[in-house]
């Protein structure tokens, strides 16, 4: 097709945008850890020749796994969500000291609107706090172009340099132009200790050096050419960076702009200079006053959150408003419509689970992040705290030392196989070491099906699908001391509550393991299922199987006329009914059924 | 040829929005506009309301239709047709696919699913074409192409022509599905008799 020849031109999302451009800038090692909206990148960049990628069980254990392949002289590369990079934190502080030798990219893709995050952190406050360079492009094009500048700065500074997305630009799919790999370093063992040992006595000699690179980076961000100005008129003149440029430009295309593409360390002399060519300066960026605060330190006066909005994404429409209110027209008021939030799939595996959790009423379940977080919604609202990942098994277990005697067989944690790997064995193993009686639930669907299905290390795949080692959750609970193991299947819908029961009225810790996969998993979908049909004249709308909360189960309510018609008894409220094409066939709703009006379809 | 404009998608995860967004942005990037698209991935695909942003122009910044400004709506289900009210205009077209799918209240027979809910679109003026593109997929014989359908009967309103699509539909799609989805899309195209 002519568009794809023209030039060289591809029309990628900036996921995978910024993976073609890793590999442009001659990434040899690649580590990270799945969070929306990052994740595309990691699963691109293995595509290419040349580089290794992994997922790594927590983003900590990949910015390490980075941080090591700079060390031995290649450029090397961790991608993360928001949040992540709480969790990398540690390694990101104190790699701002030894720098590297290969350069150094660290990805962090913010979701202001929390789309599907737990909070709306900006990260671009990590730029300033580790003291390191923080790039930040508007679009897919720019955010390939941008991992070779990063790249450069890393090796010209000698510093890690963080690359902050946000959705808009990590899911936005532009044209994108295709480049040529650079000629890749080859890796070799050097000692360095002064540089690569932080013990306090190098730790000092290092941090001036910190001091010494970001007068640098400040001198360097004057004349690099991500910074730049766009001439135009009128008397307002706009700073902004990331998608936020991109707003600016749609609601005042004639207004002079400051672009700044690198958010950290800022152009001192360029702002100035701009802000004196300017009547009112107005800074324009989603989230905290960033970019804003730094300028006003700079003892330059400017506009910023006195107009723009600080919490959720901007647009143009937004911008506008909030620079010109009277510039902007009615708009139609939304209809007041019933709500479709997100529900877990027709079969899956978590809802036996979460069933039986809402059947025990005085019980405290304390969740965690993933798929089964969708347990919280109605009908089975079987979810009653969600801070973090791996944070179900510490809660629980703060709680059962808060309560004592009286917490005995009310608290309970539950949380998926990928975020027991990630970070709630450690937290199992306090269960065990410091005593406490919470039940641990890991809800074992083989895979990571939040974020769209990455291997992981219980998963027995690699990140190419490629068989690796599945880590045995039975044997490595038992080797943290749980006494009490059991495995069920939660699509048995009757057991589990039995076990469920059994558990977590136990007085010693306990892991129930809850092992069927995902029906989405590749192999799930090409299986062969049966399919369960409703017998609508055995139905005596007593509703127990409505309250799954399957999305193939829907209610239809009846008057006592219709109910009379249809040959039920005057009082039946209504019937339920399974969609057959959206039913998977987990057996979960036929099990609950007391009425034969649910059997599995006999094949003709 | 109309220089630019704004196509939004809507409807609920699981319906194959991103391959009808897909292809009309191929489309419009072979008709030689610069195109922009936005996407939720993530907690959204699961079964809840999901929407594309699509823009072409000589350049396009944004990657996001303001509210009030989409020419054309594409909703795969009504209630999401009507949900998108916002972004609409008084000149806006709505190729709504008559298709219902039940949100969880509803089928926990908490709320009801409400009636005649297009005729809020059309009591503001805006030109609503409802179409069956269920019926029109299996009479081409493959349920999977309701998605296409619904680009063909979109892509009346488009200045670019069908042959694009076409052409699109030829680079993009697997072979074996090739042949069907052209002929939804033909058939979808035949649905709306737009001047
Ligand atoms: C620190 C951190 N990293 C990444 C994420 C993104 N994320 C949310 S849930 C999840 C994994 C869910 O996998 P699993 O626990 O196996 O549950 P499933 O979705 O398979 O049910 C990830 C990676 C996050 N919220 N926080
Ligand atoms: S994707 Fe898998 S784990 Fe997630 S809701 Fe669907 S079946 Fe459950
Ligand atoms: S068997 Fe019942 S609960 Fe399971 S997917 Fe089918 S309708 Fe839903």
């Amino acid at each position: 097709m002519a568009f794809d020849e023209n030039d060289n031109k591809l029309w990628l999302s900036g996921n995978e945008a910024i993976a073609l451009g890793a590999w442009e800038a001659g990434v040899t090692v690649a580590s990270g850890y799945p969070g929306t909206p990052s994740t595309e990148i990691m699963g691109n960049l293995v595509k290419y020749d040349g580089v290794y990628g992994e997922w790594a069980p927590n983003e900590k254990v990949g910015l390490e796994v980075a941080i090591g392949a700079s060390f031995a002289g290649v450029r090397a590369f961790a991608t993360m969500k928001h949040v992540g990079l709480n969790v990398a934190a540690d390694p990101l502080f104190t790699a701002s000291y030894t720098g590297g030798r290969g350069g150094l990219v660290v990805l962090t893709a913010d979701d202001p609107q929390m789309h599907s995050s737990q909070n709306e952190q900006d990260n671009r406050n990590y730029a300033f706090a580790a003291k390191l360079p923080m790039l930040e492009p508007s679009d897919p094009a720019e955010a390939k172009v941008m991992m070779r500048t990063a790249f450069e700065l890393s090796e010209r500074l000698d510093t890690p340099v963080l690359l902050r997305t946000t959705t808009r630009v990590a899911h936005v799919k532009g044209v994108v132009e295709k480049g040529e790999r650079v000629a890749t370093a080859s890796a070799s063992l050097e000692k360095m200790p002064a540089k690569f040992v932080m013990l306090p006595g190098n730790a000092r000699m290092r941090r001036a050096e910190v001091e010494n690179r970001m007068i640098a980076a400040r001198e360097l961000a004057e004349t690099l050419p991500e910074n730049r100005i766009e001439q135009g008129s009128g008397p307002r003149g706009f700073i902004c960076a990331g998608t936020s440029y991109n707003y600016v430009k749609e609601a005042f295309p004639d207004a002079p702009v400051l672009k700044l593409g690198m958010v950290w360390p800022l152009p001192e002399t360029m702002i100035r200079d701009f802000a004196a060519s300017v009547e009112e300066l107005i800074v324009v960026e989603e989230l905290d006053p960033f970019l804003e605060t730094h300028i006003r330190a700079m003892g330059i006066d400017c506009r910023g959150k006195d107009l723009i909005p600080d919490q959720g994404e901007l647009n143009s429409f937004i911008v506008r408003k909030a620079v010109d209110p009277d510039s902007v027209g009615d708009i139609f008021a939304p209809l007041d419509l019933p709500m479709r939030p997100p529900n877990m799939c027709a079969g899956c595996p978590h809802r036996g689970i979460f069933y039986g959790l809402s059947r025990l009423k005085e019980v405290f379940v304390s969740g965690d992040i993933g798929c089964y977080t969708l347990g919280f919604l109605p009908p089975l609202s079987a979810m009653d705290s969600c801070v973090c990942m791996g944070a179900s098994v510490t809660v629980a277990h703060g709680m059962s030392k808060a309560l004592g005697e009286e917490g005995k067989g009310k608290v309970v944690a539950v949380l998926g196989d990928s975020t027991f790997m990630h970070s709630g064995m450690t937290g199992l193993l306090n269960t065990v070491y410091n005593e406490s009686y919470a039940t641990v639930i890991i809800l074992d669907n083989r895979t990571t099906a939040m974020t769209g299905h990455q291997q992981n290390p219980a998963s027995g795949k690699n990140i190419k699908g490629e068989p690796a080692h599945a880590v045995n959750l039975e044997k490595l609970c038992e080797s943290l001391g749980v006494p009490r193991i059991v495995v069920v299947n939660p699509h048995e819908i009757n057991e589990t509550r039995k076990v469920l029961k059994e558990e977590i009225a136990s007085p010693d810790p306990s892991v129930i393991i809850s092992r069927a996969p995902c029906v989405l998993l590749p192999e799930m979908v090409k299986a062969k299922k049966p399919v369960y049909c409703t017998n609508l004249d055995n139905c005596s709308g007593c509703m127990a199987c409505v309250r799954l909360g399957c999305p193939a189960i829907s209610w239809h309510p009846l008057t006592p006329t219709q109910a009379v018609d249809r040959g039920y008894k005057k009082k039946q409220k209504g019937y339920a009914e399974i969609a057959e094409v959206q039913c998977n066939g987990c057996g979960q709703c036929a099990e609950l059924c007391k009425f034969e009006a649910i059997s599995k379809r006999e094949e003709n | 040829m109309k220089q630019s404009g704004n196509i939004l998608f809507s409807g609920v995860g699981g319906q194959g929005i991103l391959l009808a967004s897909e292809l009309t942005a191929y489309a419009q990037l072979e008709a030689g506009f610069d195109v922009k698209k936005s996407e939720v991935h993530g907690m959204a695909q699961r079964g809840g309301s999901v929407e594309a942003h699509l823009r072409y122009g000589e350049r396009v910044y944004s990657p996001l239709i303001d509210p009030g400004t989409a020419d054309i709506l594409v909703a795969f289900e009504i209630l999401e047709a009507a949900r998108y009210l916002p972004y609409l205009h008084r000149d806006s077209a709505v190729v709504v696919n008559t298709q219902k799918i039940l949100p969880p209240a509803v089928a926990l027979g908490k709320m009801a699913y409400p009636d005649n809910i297009l005729d809020e679109l059309t009591d503001r003026g805006i030109n609503v074409v409802a179409i069956d593109a269920f019926a029109v997929a299996k009479e081409v014989g493959e349920l999977r192409t309701a998605n296409v359908a619904m680009v063909g009967a979109m892509s009346n309103f488009l200045a670019v022509g069908p042959q694009a699509f076409l052409d699109v539909i030829d680079e993009k799609v697997k072979p074996a599905f090739r042949e069907v989805n052209k002929k939804a899309f033909k058939a979808g195209r035949k649905l709306v008799y737009h001047n």
